[in-house]
């Protein structure tokens, strides 16, 4: 699950991590009260930056004209302005995609003056089966791009789950980072607190971009998380509930939404012909085999080792609400799930969506007989196919047929 | 000979008057499994099936009947909690069949295991199977939830972190009349217990396997390490399947190990890695049998 930047500074300050101050707004109206508060407390500018799950959003576009999804603004006025012209638009970045999204939510914090920028990140090392953490002078760019083009420049340090972050670790990545004096004592605060929203709230990645070192109004400086990216790992929020409702569905491609409420796991993808699978591994490997034969696969879903019936239908009606699918593959290998139970799932699903565009179904497994048999009876126009391969070639020509 | 398991080990079950746990002890019974005891904490003194007895520990259930070799199916929340019981009580083997465990768990999972005897398969697996010689492969040993039937006794050892793609993978083996000596899966998520390298390894090294199956998928780099392995030491021919070719980076494809990040883990540089070795790559999905019986010839 990933949540708002507001919502992950939240959870900063829970932990000690250094945030600036700032208020979410949803209406103009609350932007405005907003910002009245903050310039309250005498600052000369604040900034108003567009909630949305997706990074890029300082150099996006909105559909309707307007330039950039964050913004600075001198004066209560200005935010007014400004939030007019973001919410309930589509913005555009380069982690969009073309189609945007809808921006509906606003964070309002004041401004900082940056001294300096850097990268800060915590993550799982797969290799070591430890979490990582990563730091990088290199802030505010890119960080898969410097990871490309200069690897020196990130620095790691794999932490011990059984002791936690310690000290000297954090020490040591400060030293690195070329940070001195009172900024030592500061980024070791920081960093354990980041460690610490990581592994208590079950993270499956913190990432401050940039973190930075600001320069207060006495000439003080300070280490602060200016942006914030929190990713959850969905298997643990069971134990947050707290977390759970920071769940924004809006964010969420609406078929998504709806699969999750089947235990179905879909993801849609740009292509024509749909596929519905059992088991992660066979689903990925039917959408290689549907674009290895020349087609293109419209979505990814599982319906997982034990499908019932209803889930079967479930998932047929969601497939069938992607307007470009052409045709469905249906590729079930029963194990527990019996072929035969599959096959009555498909038939009662076909006549109760009024099917009208090409499905192959391919069964293998226990009682498949029955199952082949089951369809081929059906008197429905069902395309059965042998093999894995067989499948794929008659759903893509198929589709092919139909343009 | 087989790698893991065969015939003689003694399992106990843990969970397994749950439902999944009942009804896959069941499966393994009429396999042939030496299932020898169930752990259900309150349960003691009952009997599963009126044969196997239950005990409220771990450690009780090996004190009494010698079991070496646990399964685990009790539900996410607490499966952390019940494979560590296992290491405790001194298992050989762990094989936790449990999908959906929090990362976190797996991570302090994986380091209290440090400097144990225990090895773990999984989690988020189908288990492991050394195809017995009766009618459906049945009188092997069969760790899990894959369908018996499908398997063949013989000399191919299969490798893999998917669960229903390994069963494709072994249906046509079967089907060309190609056995397999012992088949494991290694589980989805990003945290398990045994990685490809590590079985690949043990097949390696034994007699009765002649050729080997690594199935794989993106995320993560564990087919490159073995990959570089086998370059190096592997005496055997490798078949070798990546699924993902065509999934969109970012996205976590059903397994939670299943998913590009940072560029990383991609099908194509893994395809890439394991062609430098000299494994066969099987084109589709449909060919990793024929990929296999090309390399027997």
């Amino acid at each position: 699950m990933n949540i708002h930047e507001f919502q992950a500074k939240e959870l900063f300050r829970r932990y000690g991590v250094p945030v600036p101050k700032g208020i979410m707004a949803s209406t103009v109206g609350e932007a405005a009260a907003a910002a009245a508060r903050l310039f309250e407390d005498g600052v000369s500018f604040v900034v108003v930056k567009s909630q949305i799950h997706a990074g890029g959003r300082g150099k996006g576009t909105f559909k309707e004209g307007f330039q950039g999804g964050v913004q600075l603004c001198k004066s209560p006025a200005d935010v007014t302005r400004v939030a007019e012209q973001m919410l309930g638009k589509t913005l555009v970045t380069k982690q969009t995609g073309a189609e945007g999204r809808i921006v509906r939510k606003l964070l309002i914090e004041i401004g900082s003056k940056i001294k300096k920028e850097y990268y800060l990140s915590i993550l799982l090392d797969r290799q070591l089966s430890v979490p990582v953490m990563m730091a990088s002078t290199e802030g505010g760019m890119d960080i898969e791009e410097v990871a490309k083009k200069t690897p020196e420049k990130i620095l790691k340090q794999p932490i011990d789950p059984a002791v936690g972050m310690m000290p000297y670790q954090a020490r040591n990545l400060a030293s690195r980072l070329g940070l001195d004096g009172e900024r030592i004592q500061q980024a070791v605060k920081l960093m354990q607190g980041v460690y610490k929203t990581f592994w208590e709230c079950d993270a499956s990645l913190v990432e401050i971009n940039p973190l930075i070192l600001s320069e207060g109004s006495d000439g003080t400086t300070h280490l602060m998380a200016l942006d914030g990216k929190i990713n959850l790992d969905d298997n643990a929020l069971y134990r947050h509930p707290e977390i759970q409702e920071m769940r924004d569905l809006s964010e969420e491609a609406p078929l998504e939404v709806e699969a999750s409420k089947f235990n179905l796991n879909y993801i849609k993808l740009d292509g024509n012909i749909a596929c519905m699978v059992n088991g992660a591994g066979l689903a990925m490997s039917t959408m290689d085999i549907i674009q290895h034969f020349g087609g293109s696969p419209a979505n990814f879903l599982d319906v997982g080792g034990g499908a019932s019936k209803e889930q079967v239908a479930a998932a047929f009606k969601i497939i069938l609400k992607d307007p470009h699918v052409k045709g469905i593959l249906v590729n079930i290998f029963g194990g527990i799930m019996k072929c035969d139970i599959i096959a009555e799932g498909i038939l009662a699903a076909v006549k109760d969506v009024n099917l009208k565009i090409p499905l192959v179904v391919r069964l293998e497994g226990t009682n498949v007989k029955l199952g082949q048999q089951i369809i081929r009876e059906s008197g429905l126009d069902v395309i059965p196919a042998e093999s894995l391969s067989d499948a794929a070639q008659k759903i893509v020509a198929a589709v092919k047929g139909l343009k | 000979m087989s790698i893991l398991v065969d015939s003689s080990t003694r399992i106990l079950v843990q969970g397994i008057t749950g439902k999944a746990g009942g009804f896959h002890a069941h499966q393994c019974l009429e396999y042939g499994t030496q299932i020898v005891a169930g752990v259900t904490p309150g349960k003691a003194g009952e009997k599963f099936e009126g044969k196997v007895p239950v005990f409220n520990t771990v450690q009780d259930a090996v004190a009494e009947t010698h079991a070496t070799v646990s399964v685990v199916f009790v539900p996410a929340p607490f499966a952390a909690d019940a494979i560590l019981e296992g290491v405790e009580a001194g298992l050989a083997l762990v094989v936790c069949i449990t999908e959906g465990i929090p990362v976190n768990d797996m991570v302090r999972v994986k380091r209290a295991m440090q400097g144990k005897k225990t090895r773990l398969i999984g989690p988020n697996c189908p288990g492991i199977i050394t195809p017995g010689s009766g009618k459906d492969s049945t009188g092997g040993c069969k760790i899990g939830i894959m369908p018996g039937y499908i398997h063949k006794k013989g000399n191919v050892g299969v490798v893999s972190r998917s669960g229903t793609l390994t069963y494709e993978a072994v249906w046509q083996l079967t089907s060309l009349g190609i056995g397999q000596s012992t088949c494991v899966g290694i589980g989805g998520d990003p945290v398990n217990g045994t990685s490809h390298l590590e079985v690949i390894q043990m097949l390696n090294d034994d007699p009765d396997t002649h050729a080997i199956i690594m199935i794989g998928e993106i995320g993560g780099t564990t087919e490159e390490e073995a990959a570089r392995w086998i370059k190096e030491h592997g005496k055997k021919p490798v078949a070798a399947f990546i699924a993902g070719s065509t999934a969109p980076p970012g996205r976590r494809m059903g397994h939670a190990g299943a998913i590009i990040s940072g560029g990383k883990g991609t099908a194509a540089e893994k395809i890439k890695a394991l062609r430098d070795a000299g494994i066969a790559i099987s084109p589709t999905p449909s060919d990793m049998g024929k990929t296999l019986a090309a390399l027997l010839k």
